[in-house]
């Protein structure tokens, strides 16, 4: 099943602002098995100088996630997700994400292409405050792996 | 609260390596934080099926160890500027109770204006490199 090419420029975006809370960064912080005290710890992430609790550089990927996930379900861009393998993965970051962040995510293709009977998929998530401070883009390059392996 | 100064790294400075353990239970918590519920993640059917060799780690799951060896290092994750990988290999982990082991280093390979430098990450597991181009631009104090 090959991806949808007319696919190509199609933007994706939250149906509402996603809030980034304390709880929910504890959480990802344990699942990657990061003791870092930024991550749980208001006080000592305002002697940092932040406002609240940060986010670990890789949890925007939720958001990514939200997008593409949106685009995975879209039956017309006829993707298997059972056949998908992360490929590239960016982050360009204005400052971390941090609790009590409300932002949007506006999720866009990017890139369709073929390759070695593989095809790859390119997402580019900008994401920023409600109030339309940039805070991070993820750049997210998917592989769908061909249906007979090379080799096989 | 960066504890590196710009002015004491060199291109060629390393970051200490670290070994940091994978098991299946890890999977199955980082998928649920995460909400990436792949199977190839945690059904080794579902891997064999595309033609995986068994259930293999979310490449952001090996991101996140590897950007740990930066974030360790630099003291504060703030400090990362920008932060890619290209995932070149799978991290297969077994089902039992060892997992396995991805082995995290890095070198400083390049300074940059504005007190940024360009660290170089590399990423092993079972003998193989799973982390290809991968940098991260850190801003030092």
């Amino acid at each position: 099943m090959a991806i949808n090419p007319d696919y190509l420029g199609r933007v994706y975006e939250l149906p509402e602002p996603y809030e980034v809370t304390r709880v929910k960064i504890r959480e990802f912080a344990d699942a990657i098995c990061d003791p870092n005290p930024l991550y749980r710890d208001p006080d000592r992430a305002r002697e940092a100088g932040y406002a609240d609790v940060i986010a670990p550089p890789t949890f925007p990927i939720i958001l990514g996630m939200e997008g593409a996930g949106q685009a995975v379900a879209d039956p017309e861009l006829g993707l298997d997700f059972s056949r998908v393998v992360h490929g590239d993965q960016r982050f360009r970051y204005s400052r971390p994400l941090q609790a009590g962040d409300r932002v949007t995510c506006r999720t866009t293709i990017t890139g369709i292409k073929a390759l070695g009977g593989n095809e790859m998929l390119t997402l580019d998530s900008d994401i920023a405050t409600v109030s339309g401070e940039h805070v991070v883009t993820s750049v997210n390059m998917l592989v769908v792996r061909g249906a007979e392996p090379a080799g096989k | 609260m960066t504890t590196v100064r710009y002015a004491d790294v060199e291109v060629g400075t390393e970051l200490p390596e670290q070994t940091y353990r994978v098991r299946r239970s890890d999977l199955v918590r980082y998928a649920g934080a995460s909400g990436d519920f792949n199977p190839i993640h945690w059904s080794d059917r579902v891997a064999r099926e595309v033609g995986l060799p068994g259930v293999i780690a979310h490449g952001m799951f090996t991101m996140a160890q590897a950007g740990r060896l930066i974030t360790d290092w630099v003291g504060d994750p703030g400090a990362i500027v920008e932060y890619g990988v290209r995932f070149s290999a799978p991290v297969v982990v077994p089902d039992d109770d060892k997992g396995t082991e991805l082995v995290v280093g890095g070198t400083v390979t390049k300074k940059l204006d504005d007190n940024q430098v360009v660290v170089t990450i590399t990423a092993r597991c079972a003998g193989a490199k799973v982390l290809a181009r991968s940098t991260a631009v850190v801003r030092l104090a």
